[in-house]
């Protein structure tokens, strides 16, 4: 359907069209990047902010649709944040490694302090049996 | 105007989701294609709105909704999948 040239209307498209080019460089991000981690940083990051500007924009457009489409956008804001937590969580378990070059894991480091002190407080504590 | 730069939108929208397709076909192992899953999620929702706004169905958005709630369970299945099995 044809839309008029209201003010609304072209702020409402020109919000889309700004959401659907971070949409672009979000997938163009997840083929560039060089490991899962970076993926999932322009993936998720750059498609979220993309989704809701684009939904933001069309919901201009149809004004009367506003509260559903904010309902989506609220939907999406939560979720994905989830989503992409869950999944890289589950790669850093499975041991997928890090890109070249990169110069921190603090998760690794954590668990490594964590495993070390519990070694520890175990030797700790049965030196107390034996004694 | 306005259809001219909702076209234009669409057009980037398009792309990425070839890209989107691209890398979810081309997918190295199991995570990377799960990510390509959820961006390309993150993209059809939109064009779902747009389809519903060219339609002038209101209860196209429901398909939009529905489609979100059933992305999200299925990009944390996949999470769960890949961390212990189901």
């Amino acid at each position: 359907m044809t839309m008029t040239d209201t003010p609304l209307n072209l702020v409402g498209a020109v919000l889309t069209l700004l959401g659907s080019m971070f949409l672009f460089l979000g997938a163009l991000g997840i083929i560039r990047m060089p490991d899962l981690y970076n993926k999932m940083q322009a993936g998720t990051k750059a498609t979220t902010l993309g989704n809701i500007l684009t939904l933001m924009g069309l919901g201009l457009l149809m004004p009367g649709w506003l509260p559903k489409i904010v309902l989506i956008i609220l939907f999406v804001l939560i979720t994905n944040p989830i989503s992409s937590h869950a999944l890289a969580r589950a790669a850093h378990k499975s041991g997928l490694p890090l890109a070249e070059g990169s110069v921190l894991d603090q998760l690794r480091e954590d668990e490594e302090a964590i495993a070390a002190f519990e070694a520890e407080a175990e030797t700790v504590s049965g030196k107390k049996v034996d004694g | 105007m306005v259809d001219l730069i909702l076209k234009a939108a669409l057009v980037f929208a398009g792309m990425g989701v070839a890209l989107a397709t691209f890398q979810l076909l081309r997918g190295q192992d199991a995570p990377n294609r799960a990510v390509a899953l959820d961006v390309l999620t993150l993209i059809t929702m939109p064009l779902l709105v747009g389809l519903a706004i060219h339609a002038g169905r209101i209860i196209y958005l429901d398909v939009a909704l529905v489609y979100a709630v059933l992305a999200f369970l299925g990009v944390v299945a996949l999470a769960r999948y890949y961390d212990r099995g189901i």
